[in-house]
């Protein structure tokens, strides 16, 4: 305390301004991609700040969002999950079928789902640990057979493409209630995947900055042989990894289920690259090692953005894809270039 | 792991749920024989569409063919690829196993107009069903069996028009389906003489909580919206949903039939539905086909049969609810 400051302070515990922290934080471009964005559709889009509006989009932002938090954990890890999107299907499939087919309470199949989706998600790290094959031909494989199961499946047992109604059945509500209830505060309807989305948001955040799991997430993708040398249980992580997707995918299947009673066995297919886009645009680099959860969270928000936007503005629908695909890029971009003025700084 | 499938599987022994599920559908189901009602020799039919994988509608077209050829002592087979490359290559394989006749979906026409002339060469009968409706004869087919889009798309705009409406949107699941666009032009076309307007919407059909918020967003930036159609049945709930949320009191009608379409018919939370009956396209075809080998029979003297659109209101709905059950319907 008696010394004089400054002179004897080693420079890395020296404290840094507000700013410079801020700058440092992977999804800095995101947001500036974000504001960019709101404030686009707010002028393009005359409905598009009406409090019911915005529900909308982050309801539609918190489908995405739920997903592409597991996604970003397991790319800064250094892979990525194609099974993602046609998982989520298997999921709602499962606990819908299990439930008709058995007359069961639906909370059984709720959670005879999570044990199956859990499994999936430890086939997917299992494998790759194991055979040391790239990430995409493993998760393409699972990707290919989960499709076919899932129609497979559900045609033998239901004899058609589609479940049965489970609406009438015990313990619907209340399962309903927790995966997809909402709540009406005048003219705006919130959801509860908004809910569930914020949460993951903040376990993924505190696990990823204040635990030693988090360490090993970033070292892992950082390098996965010198991780080993210092000791980190990389297949552990791994696998820990595409677990944490197949528990979210779960997430996001009961939500489906519960808030359309019957699911239809060929969706999902292609939903595994909106994930990774959002946690592209938030920040996570291809190549692992570095992110955050947040930003993916800020990815998915410009997503929804986006892709209801266009609605808003009303413009013409047969350029809808195109206007997706160009705001994505021009949000990435951003995002790219606010990253490189920060680094360079 | 084994520790929890013990439980879960001793859970559901215990919680079980006393009402719906497959129980009582078994108890509401009726045994159902299909015995060859002919003794023709047994012919082979196959059947080669453009359905993609998990179409609820195609399922119902198969259950009509396979009911016909069991009542006609047919072996029918089937094959499906949503691409055309693939559909002509199946078409090929029924020419070579020497089947005794063919139907075939001709949604893109040009890409299986060489096979089913090579098919017609050889010899075998083709019946066309659900598009190809132009192309049908042209191609050499005995008959053409399905609904016309355009005219199907035209008793829509019709109807909303009897129904008072101003202002509709068309919500279309695949971007790029030439049918869906037919629909929504034909309805476009009768809605717009009687001075209605209607707009296009398109949403990612595999994707179903971005299928309501893109129709929210719609509803909630055009609140003069007070019709939405929907092409097929699965979206006709989620369009009732986002209607909902959106606080609109749009009324929304739909392309094709299911269980919930038939029970929001019956509620009044849908305005009507068209039907195509598809089950008449499956089974037709293998009767057809049947008749020609058995009888020389040809039906539609060239121009196609119409299978539809029949429009379903709250009222035939309730009548129709057990058949949609089956899966007929």
């Amino acid at each position: 305390m008696s010394a004089t400051a400054g002179a004897t302070v080693d420079e890395r515990l020296a404290p840094t301004s507000l700013a410079r922290r801020l700058l440092a934080r992977p999804e800095l471009g995101a947001v500036v991609g974000a504001v960019a964005v709101f404030v686009f559709f707010s002028f393009a889009a005359d409905s598009f700040l009406r409090a019911s509006s915005l529900s909308t989009v982050l309801y539609s932002a918190s489908t995405i969002g739920i997903m592409a938090v597991p996604v970003a954990l397991l790319m800064i890890g250094g892979e990525f999950d194609l099974s993602a999107g046609v998982m989520v299907t298997t999921s709602a499939l499962v606990s819908s079928m299990f439930s008709y087919q058995m007359t069961a309470n639906v909370w059984v199949g709720v959670l005879v789902s999570l044990v199956v989706t859990l499994a999936i998600g430890f086939f997917n790290g299992f494998m790759l640990t194991r055979t040391k094959l790239p990430s995409f031909i493993i998760t393409l494989g699972t990707f290919l057979m989960l499709t076919g199961l899932n129609l497979g499946f559900t045609k033998l047992i239901s004899g058609s493409v589609s479940t049965k109604s489970i609406a009438d059945m015990e313990g619907f509500s209340s399962a309903r209630a927790l995966f997809a209830s909402e709540w009406n505060i005048g003219s705006v309807t919130l959801k509860v995947t908004i809910l569930w989305w914020f949460a993951l948001v903040a376990v993924a955040t505190w696990i990823l900055l204040r635990t030693r799991a988090g360490n090993w997430i970033f070292a892992v993708g950082g390098g996965a042989d010198a991780a080993r040398a210092t000791g980190v249980p990389v297949v552990k992580t791994r696998i820990g990894l595409y677990m944490g997707v197949a528990l979210c995918a779960w997430i996001s299947g009961q939500h489906i289920l519960f808030s359309f009673d019957v699911v239809q066995s060929g969706e999902g297919v292609g939903n595994e690259f909106l994930y990774i886009i959002a946690a592209v645009i938030g920040g996570c680099l291809m190549t692992g090692g570095y992110g955050s959860a947040i930003g993916s969270a800020v990815g998915a928000f410009i997503f929804g953005m986006t892709s209801n936007g266009i609605v808003y503005a009303q413009w013409n629908p047969d350029w809808f894809k195109f206007f997706l695909g160009a705001m994505l890029l021009l949000a990435t971009l951003l995002n790219a270039w606010v990253r490189k003025r920060a680094e360079a700084k | 792991m084994g520790v929890v499938l013990a439980a879960v599987l001793g859970a559901s022994l215990a919680g079980c749920s006393s009402t719906g599920g497959k129980r009582a559908e078994e108890r509401a189901k009726a045994a159902e024989a299909g015995r060859p009602a002919v003794s023709t020799p047994r012919w082979t039919f196959a059947m080669v569409t453009h359905a993609g994988d998990g179409d609820t509608f195609w399922d119902i077209v198969q259950k009509g063919a396979k009911e016909a050829a069991a009542k006609d002592n047919i072996k029918f087979v089937y094959a499906h690829d949503d691409q055309a490359q693939q559909q002509a290559q199946f078409v090929q394989n029924a020419i070579d196993q020497k089947v005794d006749g063919i139907i075939v979906s001709l949604a893109k026409p040009d890409a299986l107009k060489d096979v089913v002339a090579k098919a017609v060469k050889a010899g075998i009968p083709v019946v066309t069903v659900n598009s190809g409706s132009a192309q049908s004869a042209e191609y050499g087919a005995l008959t053409h069996i399905g609904q016309d889009e355009e005219i199907a798309g035209e008793a829509v705009g019709t109807e909303l028009a009897k129904r008072g409406k101003k202002k509709a949107v068309c919500v279309l699941h695949e971007q790029g389906n030439v049918g869906h666009e037919q629909r929504c032009a034909g309805a476009k076309k009768t809605f717009g003489e009687s001075g209605g307007v209607m707009e296009n919407l398109y949403v990612e059909g595999t994707n179903m909580p971005s299928v309501q918020s893109s129709l929210q967003a719609k509803l909630q930036a055009d609140p003069s919206v007070d019709a939405i159609v929907t092409l097929g049945a699965p979206f006709a709930a989620t369009a009732v949903k986002a209607k909902d949320a959106a606080g609109s009191k749009a009324e929304v009608d739909t392309f094709d039939l299911n269980e919930s379409v038939a029970r929001d018919l019956k509620s009044g939370a849908l305005g009507f539905a068209v039907d195509q009956q598809p089950y008449l396209q499956g089974y037709e075809a293998v009767d057809l086909l049947w008749l020609n080998l058995y009888n020389a029979n040809v039906l539609g003297g060239g121009r196609p049969v119409l299978t539809g659109p029949a429009i379903v209101t709250g009222a035939q709905a309730a009548e129709l609810e057990k058949y949609i059950k089956r899966g007929s319907r």
